[in-house]
């Protein structure tokens, strides 16, 4: 089995959100493996995505676990269809609404960066 | 073959002072009596997990602690399914010949050995570690989710979904062990405290102390056969990013495994005990099992369906939203107070037929499901 990478996203700090390609059966992922889940081939390519997405659905958290995450209430925990075709969990704008198309910019949540979408102005 | 031979079950809620291993105890002396069996009849051991007990071995733990020496013996973790888990086990188990008397237990201080913070946090890491989990979502927000997608794709209301707690708790009015008993309207439930949209307070259930078990043999050993007629599972993922289309989800392909191994339909159910977590989670599950149509379950609430008095009463103990939820004894309570209407033992709670019964758990977010059907023979 290959050696994983560390990830270069908002996972570690950085302003982007990586999936990856398989290279031989063309799937992606979003959680990142030394294989692809779909087939089985090693070493996904790593890519970055556009930050672009439709809204798949919503969650207004108001009761937090943790004093930390207490201090944001309220939160907009919303699941993402990205562009490139993989589903991923994030922030967003408390307006948010299913199917609204969105783009992520980034935010501070506990003490980490977390990806955070707007809806866009077209 | 198996046949369900004895259930045991304590009172939900506050039982202050006692540990993860008094409950199961409690529990499981319940149910073997219940059998009418004595400890060293007893030869297969299944447990569950305790968060407030967390170990690497705790069937040997229990096992030793209650004073049996089974010849198979281990614990599972399935979440929320573990349960009915263990109760599939269990007849594959006795069906295969490796033990006759297969002993299943759980049960848990959630309530009172920790604070409320620690076992909503200790939940939310069914989250992914990475990628879900650092966001801050909670387990209501894990299934507000869903059920913002669900009310979107199926015209669900938050009306709608209010109907399954009010409902719960009308039948855990009836239950003296029930953890919350006192009436609720709609209105009740969409005042309640907002928790994660769309869910508020009364749609999640609470968090108990109590215990459950029960015992699954190799012949009846009562004048009433309480005969397992199969039982199927469907994992499709783990974590709700993961998950895959509303109408590809688990519940209907482990329903459709378990109607082919035991031969039997919703046509032939006359009782249904079903999980639910949340409002969302039962009624998801009720329209994946086909016991209503896509948007329809809450109608067939008000129309009075699952009722005690209904076509197809629905846990009639008041539930996981109501009797409560103690972890892995939450929904084993489902298949005690099954057994008990199978069997004509429900007291004020007894519904006119219960001689087939579909029952269904489902752990994590809807990522492992099991079905089972139970038939009552002579």
């Amino acid at each position: 089995m290959s050696q994983l990478k560390p990830a270069a996203d908002w996972t570690t700090d950085v302003e982007a959100i990586s999936y990856q390609c398989c290279a031989l059966c063309h799937e992606v992922q979003y959680f990142r493996r030394a294989f692809c889940a779909a087939c089985g081939a090693t070493d996904p390519v790593d890519t970055i995505a556009s930050g672009e997405g439709t809204v798949y659905a919503t969650s207004l958290v108001l009761r937090a676990a943790t004093p930390e995450a207490r201090a944001h209430v309220p939160y907009n925990i919303v699941l993402i269809d990205t562009a490139e075709g993989f589903r991923m969990m994030a922030h967003g704008d408390p307006s948010l609404a299913i199917g609204d198309k969105v783009q992520a910019r980034y935010t501070r949540f506990t003490g980490r960066l977390v990806p955070y979408f707007e809806r866009t102005s077209s | 073959m198996s046949y369900i031979t004895g259930v045991g079950l304590t009172p939900f809620g506050k039982h202050e002072g006692s540990s993860t291993l008094d409950l199961m105890s409690t529990a499981a002396e319940a149910a073997i009596a219940d059998a009418g069996l004595k400890r060293g009849d007893i030869d297969g051991f299944l447990c569950g997990y305790s968060t407030t007990m967390p170990h690497i071995m705790l069937a040997t733990v229990f096992a030793e602690h209650f004073g049996i020496t089974p010849s198979y013996a281990h614990a599972i973790q399935v979440g929320g399914a573990t349960g009915m888990a263990m109760a599939m086990l269990a007849h594959t188990l006795v069906d295969a010949g490796v033990a006759k008397h297969v002993l299943v237990v759980g049960g848990e201080n959630r309530l009172t050995g920790q604070s409320r913070d620690a076992s909503i946090q200790a939940l939310a890491q069914v989250g992914h570690p990475t990628y879900e989990v650092p966001l801050g979502p909670t387990i209501p927000a894990y299934y507000g989710l869903v059920a913002s997608r669900y009310m979107h794709e199926y015209g669900v209301t938050e009306e709608d979904l209010a109907e399954f707690a009010v409902l719960m708790r009308a039948h855990a009015k009836t239950h003296p062990g029930a953890q919350f008993y006192e009436a609720i309207t709609v209105a009740d439930v969409m005042a309640s405290k907002p928790i994660a949209s769309p869910l508020k307070l009364l749609d999640c259930c609470p968090v108990s102390d109590g215990g459950a078990a029960f015992v699954v043999s190799r012949e009846p050993t009562g004048e009433i056969g309480i005969r397992v007629r199969g039982a199927a599972q469907a994992h499709t993922h783990q974590h709700v990013t993961a998950a895959p289309a509303l109408s590809e989800l688990g519940a209907e392909i482990a329903l459709a495994r378990a109607k082919a191994v035991s031969g039997l339909q919703i046509a032939d159910v006359r009782y249904a005990a079903v999980y639910d977590s949340f409002t969302i989670t039962l009624a998801m599950l009720l329209e994946d099992l086909g016991l209503a149509g896509r948007g329809e379950a809450a109608a067939r609430v008000r129309a009075g369906h699952f009722g005690r008095d209904g076509a197809m009463p629905l846990n009639t103990h008041g539930g996981l939203l109501s009797y409560g939820h103690c972890g892995v004894g939450g929904a084993m309570a489902h298949l005690v107070e099954t057994h008990l209407q199978m069997t004509g033992r429900a007291g004020n709670r007894q519904v006119r037929d219960a001689s087939v019964a579909l029952l269904h758990g489902d752990g994590g977010v809807l990522s492992s499901h099991v079905s089972m059907f139970l038939e009552r023979v002579r």
